[in-house]
């Protein structure tokens, strides 16, 4: 997906933009209202990561003058603000949704695959693997003439396998980026996803393989 | 604080009590006027009564070579007898001699003119009489004669109408002050009145509205408007500048957080060594806590600040409930939460929306913090009687024995929940957004497993 991030912070904006390039996305950084507007008249973005109080003027200003220009660009507000009042004024402001600094990522990514899919976004983000066709969007697999549907952690799972297909990941690695880090679950609580995902892909040529202590990689048979 | 105690006299009350002063002096000199001039009127028609009677038997005086003849017409007393049935005696000298009549009747200490009666009043054995004086010279064998005729009555009669009139002059004053103070009480209302509606206009606002005030005031009161106005706008203004400052305060504390959070993040991905791991998990649990505490510590301030005069609404709870779950939707759907919502429709209710918001928040948050994966978490609404019920229900570790009083004090928390972030205000603050609005909030372990909790408001 490619991001627009309207971020002042230089270090917060650069962290964002390496996290969310970590996994696979396509990030443009603006630092003011200015800079904002200039990238959306180039590109499309598939969404906006909006703070709200920017050094040339409010980020709300931004999001009207989008609302009027009938942008279908969906934006997330990042708040540093969380009180409920706070919250109903965001989402009463024309933003599909908000987080609050400091944010988790995982929180972040189904934030906006959820606004995606209210927006009514296109399945043109299909991964073509081992005979199946994976939709992160709409969370669901094609094997066959058979599509079906994945949950959170099976679709996460999968898309982290899939970013890069052969290559071992560890189960640490897959805890920490399957569960939240208020948890605290053993390394064993992945096998249960591991066995629903390998369910669900059932029938195509993926092929998902425990390699004993070590951890798990998808391959094409 | 008791507004009793501040008041300081009453303008109205001093209004009325002035008018109805003047009133009263008013009543008093309306019955002093009408008694006496109806006083006199009626002295004056008797006078003229009596000094027409001695005319008459003036009138009547003969003369022959003796003397005088006194010949009374009877008409002389019959038209005293038109007044009352008061006693009437006369007496009649000629030359300082009593010719006729009661010697000792007294006479007047100056002596009528020939052609004019003068009245006066005496004691005549000790009754009160009002007397006519007339004087006539009759000339006898050519030497004139000067005689004095008194006709007197008594004044039971005059009496009488004294007190009639006085009765009549005592109503008139009564009744008049009776209508003025009626009239002086409604004045004083129709003054007094742009100060209660000014007072309602106050009184009536939400506790948040600090909008000039823009009912028009009569010219007295707007000194009185113009100081509120003022300083309800440098209310507006302390309270603008300490938003302003909570929002800068928390991005320029926010920010930062989320530096370091999100370079933890991106330093776990590439973390190669288990304590590595640990120690950056340990960070984002930590920036997570103070973000949550802070966060609930502003809630937790806002209830304060909210509970002592609610901002009552009118709204359907279960939009309500729908923005909580939309709210906290992402957070479910990356434990593989359902989130069952059981709710009745169009349950318009009274209450604090941001309150019961927070309430609801903190619910459904704690809900989906104890939950394990792939459990359910249930949401309901329903009515009962007058209150909306509100249950959250979750498939989580429960209560481990602890009651509920112990989990509601600030920042205490369960035995069996040290693994999860929180603050121990949350159950704080749904007792305290209950209390405000007269409601009940219960949690108990579900038998089987899980925590219920059930608000009604």
């Amino acid at each position: 997906m490619r991001f627009l991030l309207v971020e002042d912070n230089a270090d917060l904006a650069l962290s964002v933009s390496e996290r969310l390039q970590l996994d696979g996305h396509a990030v443009d950084v603006a630092s003011n209202l200015e800079q904002a507007e200039f990238c959306i008249s180039g590109i499309t973005y598939d969404l906006i990561l909006l703070d709200i109080m920017l050094p040339d003027g409010n980020g709300q200003d931004f999001l009207n003058s989008q609302r009027r220009t009938n942008s279908s660009t969906p934006v997330i507000i990042m708040t540093a603000q969380n009180s409920v009042s706070d919250r109903v004024a965001l989402l009463d402001s024309g933003a599909d949704d908000y987080v609050t600094k400091p944010f988790d990522f995982a929180e972040l990514e189904a934030r906006c695959r959820a606004v995606l899919r209210r927006r009514g976004g296109s399945a043109q983000n299909t991964i073509a693997f081992g005979g199946m066709r994976f939709d992160p969007l709409a969370a669901t697999i094609c094997v066959g003439d058979q599509t079906r549907t994945l949950r959170n952690r099976e679709l996460r799972l999968l898309e982290i396998l899939l970013s890069s297909p052969e290559r071992l990941f560890s189960k640490a690695h897959l805890v920490d980026r399957l569960f939240s880090y208020s948890e605290d679950p053993s390394e064993n609580a992945i096998e249960v996803y591991v066995g629903r995902l390998r369910k669900k892909i059932e029938g195509s040529n993926a092929r998902i393989e425990t390699v004993r202590g070590v951890g798990y990689r998808i391959l094409s048979e | 604080m008791n507004s009793k105690s501040l008041a300081s006299g009453s303008l109205g009350r001093r209004l009325l009590l002035q008018l109805l002063v003047v009133a009263a002096i008013l009543s008093a000199l309306l019955y002093l006027a009408v008694r006496s001039v109806a006083n006199q009127a009626a002295e004056a028609s008797h006078d003229n009564i009596l000094g027409a009677s001695a005319t008459a038997i003036a009138e009547q005086l003969g003369t022959n070579t003796e003397g005088i003849i006194i010949d009374i017409p009877y008409s002389a007393f019959s038209m005293l007898g038109a007044i009352s049935d008061d006693r009437v005696f006369y007496r009649i000298d000629t030359d300082g001699e009593t010719a006729t009549g009661y010697e000792d009747l007294s006479r007047p200490n100056t002596l009528p003119t020939a052609d004019k009666p003068i009245y006066y009043s005496t004691d005549f054995r000790n009754t009160k009489v009002r007397v006519a004086a007339r004087s006539r010279v009759i000339p006898v064998n050519n030497k004139p004669v000067n005689v004095l005729i008194l006709v007197a009555q008594t004044q039971r009669g005059q009496d009488a109408i004294t007190a009639k009139v006085a009765n009549t002059a005592a109503a008139l004053g009564i009744g008049f002050f009776l209508v003025a103070g009626a009239l002086s009480w409604l004045a004083t209302r129709s003054t007094v009145k742009p100060l209660y509606n000014v007072a309602n206009a106050i009184g009536r606002r939400g506790a948040h509205d600090l909008r000039p005030l823009q009912s028009p005031v009569p010219l007295e009161l707007t000194p009185l408007l113009t100081a509120l106005n003022e300083f309800i706008a440098r209310l507006r203004g302390a309270l603008n500048r300490t938003e302003t400052f909570m929002a800068e305060a928390a991005h320029h504390v926010r920010t930062p957080l989320a530096t370091v959070r999100t370079q933890a993040e991106i330093a776990l991905r590439q973390a190669e060594t288990d304590a590595s791991r640990k120690t950056l998990r340990t960070v984002i649990r930590a920036v997570d806590e103070s973000s949550r505490s802070a966060s609930q510590l502003l809630d937790h301030a806002m209830i304060s600040y909210r509970s002592d005069q609610l901002t009552l609404d009118t709204f359907d709870y279960s939009d309500l409930v729908q923005d909580v779950i939309r709210a906290l939707g992402a957070t479910a759907e990356l434990k593989d939460l359902a989130i069952v919502s059981e709710l009745e429709q169009n349950l318009e209710f009274i209450g604090d929306r941001v309150l019961i918001e927070i309430a609801l928040h903190n619910l459904l948050d704690n809900a989906i913090k104890y939950s394990p994966f792939d459990s359910t978490v249930t949401i309901i609404l329903r009515k009962n009687g007058e209150r909306a019920v509100f249950i959250v229900k979750d498939e989580g570790r429960g209560l481990a024995g602890a009651n509920q009083s112990a989990l509601s004090e600030r920042f205490k928390r369960g035995d069996n929940v040290n693994d999860i972030v929180g603050s121990g205000l949350g159950l704080t603050m749904v007792e305290a957004i209950a209390d405000a609005h007269k409601g009940a909030f219960t949690i108990q372990q579900i038998s089987g497993g899980g925590t219920c909790a059930t608000l009604s408001l």
